[in-house]
């Protein structure tokens, strides 16, 4: 087998630079799947939780599967990162999380260097009846701005299940991002999508968030925070179907433009098909809140730095 | 410590303040009291030096340097802060980093933010980690502002309505944090229309259509307040001969 250690030791200090912990992402007590570009350096199962990974020749795919009734006591670790400049990374990812299975996964996605990378995202996600997942995925970009994420999932949550996904990229240049969430939920089920985005120098921002609330009292929340700054343009959409009796849905979007180039834009899509079906959304798009601001003045930061705080608190 | 001198503020065309005069003492507590619409919460917002309310004419001195041009950050610096009577909330800010900020930027800080929460009746193992957001209800978040003031130690505390939805049993409480704030040394601006709290100040004045009519002793200025301004027929148009300059 070939001698990886160079850029293990690379992803690694990639991975801790947008928050993980190393020691964790390669221990043997944690499932996990670590791939560099298109070779998975690290891969472990653990009982409950099989990780089956393939590299292909643009990256890798991936089947995670969590045995039902699995209570997973630690985070399942997953790191995805491009060192060079520059580079295509396609993961191709299937979730199956069995029938009351408990589990968590910490991802992270790093790409330091990049100039023209293009990191591609395809998850398809089951969560079984009564399931519960949660998946937090942070991204560490460099300053160039040279990356296209393309973050896909397709997410369907069986009866009285809950899926919660929290997307965050706030260090570096975001690139061009185009985020296209999407979860069917059944039956009691709860759905949960939050993406949080600063876009700097000449990002572009699209962010699609769907839910699809196909069961009798399904619940979902699709949530944005987004900050445009400098030349960057930001478009959310969000998007709820009440197909069935007693379903909720809510589409909170929050969208802070920093500076006169600066554009955003919020698109909200809400369909009730069954009338017992109750939609709700929000939408702020504009500059920092001025009282927030001559709020934080008042305990002596200057204007800037009240900005730095309130956008730092709203991504976190 | 705080002199505003002939204040005048025009607002859309409206004369909001006028002929405003006023002093607090280092230490002192001087409670202003008048009823909705007289220019209470403006008076506040005029020392603080918030974006619209820059005097149209007059002059504001902190220990004698003249203030009225200065931006908020910089009264901040110089010791003046204001506790909002509905305080902002902020998504993600932590109450311990919300109380860190004022701390961080005060020369003479000296109690921790969970000593802060103590004062103001709060359980820091309860709320340090909690964000300043709209999960709070408007009491503990009012509590929350005044225990912010607390954490700089200002020179001069500007406090608007700080019992403003809070219940009975707690006036007491708050009574105490600003009494704790004259004993070090702060001079407090206390907005307010509940008279057990105007009564802990040390001198007290009625505000009414936008100038000082009277200043005297707390229970004077309460009783005049309770006889004659509850149900004035003055708000904007103040009885001139009465004007005592404070």
């Amino acid at each position: 087998m070939a001698d990886y250690s160079q850029e293990f030791a690379a992803i690694a200090k990639a991975y801790e630079a947008s928050g993980g912990d190393p020691t964790s992402l390669f221990s043997d007590r944690f499932a996990g799947l670590v791939v560099s570009h298109n070779r998975i350096l690290h891969q472990n199962s653990i009982p409950g939780v099989r990780i089956e990974g393939k590299e292909t020749p643009t990256g890798a795919q991936a089947r995670i599967t969590v045995e039902p009734g699995t209570v997973v006591a630690f985070p399942v670790h997953l790191c995805f990162g491009v060192l060079p400049k520059e580079g295509l990374q396609e993961i191709i990812s299937e979730f199956e999380i069995g029938e009351g299975a408990k589990v968590n996964f910490l991802a992270h996605c790093s790409f330091p260097n990049a100039v023209k990378v293009k990191h591609v995202m395809d998850a398809k996600i089951h969560v079984g009846r009564r399931a519960e997942m949660s998946y937090s995925e942070t991204h560490y970009h460099g300053e160039e701005g040279g990356v296209e994420v393309l973050p896909v999932a397709k997410v369907v949550v069986e009866e009285g299940g809950i899926f919660k996904n929290q997307f965050k990229l706030i260090q570096g240049a975001a690139g061009d991002v185009r985020l296209d969430y999407e979860v069917d939920l059944k039956k009691n089920a709860v759905g949960e999508l939050d993406a949080r985005i600063y876009g700097k120098k000449q990002d572009k921002i699209l962010v699609k968030e769907s839910l699809f609330l196909n069961g009798e009292r399904a619940r979902g929340l699709a949530k944005s925070r987004i900050v445009a700054s400098d030349h960057c343009t930001s478009e959310v959409v969000g998007e709820a179907v009440g197909n069935a009796p007693g379903a909720r849905g809510h589409v909170d979007c929050v969208e802070i433009i920093k500076g006169k180039d600066a554009r955003a834009s919020a698109i909200p899509k809400l369909l009730v098909v069954d009338d017992r079906a109750k939609l709700t959304h929000e939408a702020a798009i504009g500059s920092v809140d001025k009282k927030q601001i001559e709020t934080l003045m008042a305990r002596g930061l200057t204007e800037d730095e009240a900005v730095d705080v309130v956008v730092k608190g709203m991504l976190r | 410590m705080l002199r505003l001198t002939d204040i005048k503020l025009v607002k859309d065309g409206k004369q909001i303040l006028h002929d405003l005069n006023l002093q607090v003492r280092e230490a002192e507590i001087r409670s202003i009291l008048g009823v909705n619409g007289t220019g209470k919460s403006t008076l506040a917002y005029v020392v603080m030096g918030l974006s619209g309310y820059e005097p149209t004419a007059g002059r504001i001195l902190l220990q004698g340097e003249d203030i009225t041009k200065l931006p908020i950050s910089e009264r901040a610096k110089r010791g003046i802060t204001l506790a909002w009577q509905e305080p902002a909330r902020f998504e993600g800010l932590t109450v311990a980093e919300y109380l860190e900020v004022g701390r961080r930027h005060s020369s003479h800080a000296s109690l921790s933010p969970s000593e802060c929460l103590e004062k103001v009746g709060l359980q820091p193992a309860k709320y340090l980690r909690r964000a300043v957001d709209g999960t709070l209800s408007g009491g503990e978040r009012r509590r929350i502002e005044l225990a912010s003031v607390l954490a700089m130690s200002p020179r001069v505390a500007i406090l608007d309505e700080p019992d403003s939805g809070i219940d009975a049993l707690s006036i007491e409480n708050i009574v105490d944090v600003i009494r704790t704030l004259s004993r070090n040394g702060t001079a407090v601006l206390l907005i307010t229309h509940h008279e057990e709290v105007a009564e802990a100040a040390d001198r007290a004045s009625s505000l009414c259509g936008g100038t000082i009519l009277k200043t005297g002793e707390p229970a004077s200025i309460a009783r005049f307040f309770r006889n004659h301004c509850q149900e004035c027929p003055h708000v904007n148009e103040p009885l001139e001969q009465e004007t005592n300059h404070g």
